[in-house]
């Protein structure tokens, strides 16, 4: 079993776990992501590795509730134990020879953007962070960002935070700035990304984006969370989660990453309705 | 004096109109008398040709004898000699290419139902809840499994029955492979696998989820810091192909590895299920081999009024089993 040892809520909908899993925190690195059940009747759902502890043997995942599962995830505590946990699954992000990076994250993308922030800073790479969020009250691990970076770019879509406007155009001003970049590590929404690596091209400037779309195993077996990059089909759970991001087909990864939402807004409604009888 | 019909005894099985809108099990299994009858089929000849077919080499003749004068729990012994699974195997063993292949009775006729008959007898055996199997002397030899599915399966059981102390690694939630994630439950039902496991486990076996070897932890530390002096690694047939078919990647195409792992391992045909699948009124597969069928039928029984099968070649090359 898998022990949920802190929990920790970081804006309304984005909640931060440590589990207990020695296994993969022993193997685990940046940009590599878990799979989990919450329970034996529970789907399997894949989330990107947010931080981990060799020596406490525990992973940190951080994410958003969107549906049922992540919402029954919400309402688990500290002690309670996840049904599954598997991994590290995937590809580890390549940080190696980077001298100067511009990691853009985009809302909950931020908290898979900032390991990779944490381990290029670390490395000695000159880290500029640009990170957006809607709004100030959705703001996640903005002191992180902080010690993790040389420079950090604020940004919100209403103005409540850092400057009004979107990570694009924060993006922009510091390529027409004059920094010069190796490279630009894009992790959010998909628009986002999308139109991250658009500008990008203008400038020709090496793009990865780290992408999550609809899984089950996570080992290459089922074919789900396939995407065209470059002409060619590959698996997001082997082959990435990070492709580059001028290769990707991104239209075709919005429209496959739409396949449930009807049943994912229903089956959340259900489950939030369930938890507030519990309530009553 | 054997029984002449040319034509296997046969099987009970689910009303067509029922079955093709519920998920339980199609075929019934024989009574304990349409069992004795089948295997008086048998002709029990010198040169024993099912054997030769059977890949594990079961010796045939002899569990049928037995099945004959009614000692089923003698029949099972003799099936478990040389098979980790016959409930399995039983029910979806391609037996029309091996030991049913080569029956001299299906030169002219059918074949003794050499599948319908370890069915029974493996089913016979469970259903009277015999003690679990004697646990061998173990050689204190490790050797680690790399997969559950049928060839992790059967590669564990012969070495438990020799002794050896067996780990099996499974990458998902359950054990079982295909057998879990594949093959549906109207086929195989899940519960069944999960008793031939149970055995397994009764012998000594050791079954490890949630672990991928390659990832969570590597073949070289197996050895080396695990102290396994061997690795079978039986992990399957690995990624699905796609062709290159405009339009498959859209919203709505599925492989057929996805379709059916969301059916059977994830229960998405339940209403309850937290897996979700589409729910189609019109389905087309692409293909004319058992997954095909498998996903066609999942397909009619998930609730869709037309489904259609699109094969390349004539009817009479589709590669299913009739």
């Amino acid at each position: 079993m898998y022990r949920i040892l802190e929990k920790r809520k970081l804006n309304p909908t984005v909640t931060l776990m440590k589990i207990e899993a020695p296994a993969v925190a022993k193997k685990a690195e940046p940009g590599q992501f878990i799979i989990l059940r919450t329970d034996a009747d529970g789907e399997r759902i894949p989330l990107t590795i947010a931080d981990y502890d060799r020596a406490a043997g525990s992973v940190t995942i951080i994410f958003q509730i969107v549906g049922a599962t992540t919402e029954k995830l919400g309402h688990m505590e500290t002690g309670d134990c996840l049904c599954d946990f598997v991994g590290p699954l995937g590809r580890a992000t390549e940080t190696e020879g980077l001298r100067k990076v511009a990691v853009v994250g985009g809302g909950v993308g931020c908290a898979i953007a900032y390991p990779v922030a944490k381990k290029l800073f670390e490395q000695g790479a000159e880290v500029h962070a640009v990170v957006g969020f809607r709004t100030k009250e959705l703001v996640i691990l903005e002191d992180e960002f902080a010690a993790a970076s040389h420079r950090l770019v604020k940004m919100s879509d209403d103005g409540s935070w850092g400057e009004k406007g979107l990570v694009t155009d924060a993006l922009r001003g510091l390529i027409e700035s004059g920094e010069v970049y190796d490279e630009v590590i894009t992790i959010g929404p998909l628009p986002m990304m999308k139109f991250v690596c658009k500008l990008t091209r203008e400038y020709g400037i090496k793009t990865v984006a780290s992408m999550n779309p609809i899984m089950i195993d996570g080992t290459g077996m089922c074919g789900g969370c396939r995407l065209t990059v470059g002409g060619e089909t590959k698996f997001a759970c082997v082959d990435g989660p990070e492709f580059d991001g001028h290769l990707i087909d991104f239209d075709e990864a919005i429209a496959r990453s739409s396949m449930y939402k009807p049943f994912e807004r229903a089956a959340h409604e259900a489950t939030c309705n369930l938890f507030s009888k519990e309530v009553k | 004096m054997p029984n002449l019909s040319p034509k296997k005894n046969s099987m009970p099985s689910q009303d067509p109109k029922l079955r093709a809108r519920n998920f339980d099990e199609v075929a019934l299994g024989y009574t304990a008398e349409m069992a004795v009858e089948e295997a008086d089929r048998c002709l029990n000849c010198k040169k024993q040709l099912c054997v030769e077919g059977c890949p594990v080499g079961i010796s045939i003749p002899s569990f049928i004898q037995k099945v004959k004068v009614g000692e089923f729990e003698e029949a099972y012994r003799i099936i478990s000699e040389a098979s980790s699974l016959p409930a399995v195997c039983g029910r979806v063993c391609p037996q029309e290419s091996q030991c049913e292949g080569r029956c001299v009775r299906g030169i002219k006729g059918e074949p003794v139902g050499i599948g319908r008959l370890e069915r029974f007898v493996a089913d016979y055996h469970n259903a009277i809840a015999p003690e679990a199997p004697q646990k061998p002397v173990s050689n204190g030899r490790r050797v680690a499994v790399v997969g559950s599915g049928p060839a992790g399966l059967t590669c564990a059981g012969d070495l438990a029955k020799r002794g050896y102390d067996v780990t099996v690694f499974e990458a998902l939630h359950t054990a079982g492979g295909v057998l879990v994630y594949g093959i549906p439950e109207f086929r195989l039902p899940k519960a069944i696998v999960a008793k031939e496991i149970d055995t397994l486990k009764a012998l000594g076996v050791r079954v490890e989820v949630n672990t991928v070897v390659g990832k969570t932890v590597s073949v070289h530390e197996l050895m080396k810091e695990e102290g396994f002096e061997a690795v079978f690694i039986g992990t399957g047939a690995g990624l699905p192909r796609f062709m290159k078919i405009p339009g498959e990647n859209l919203k709505g195409v599925y492989s057929a590895n996805e379709f059916l792992t969301r059916v059977n391992l994830m229960k998405a045909y339940r209403k309850d299920s937290a897996t979700p699948i589409q729910h189609a009124r019109r389905v087309v597969v692409v293909g004319g081999g058992n997954v095909a069928m498998d996903a066609a039928r999942s397909a009619l029984r998930l609730g869709a009024d037309q489904v259609y099968i699109v094969y390349r070649r004539s009817l009479d090359e589709l590669p299913a089993i009739r």
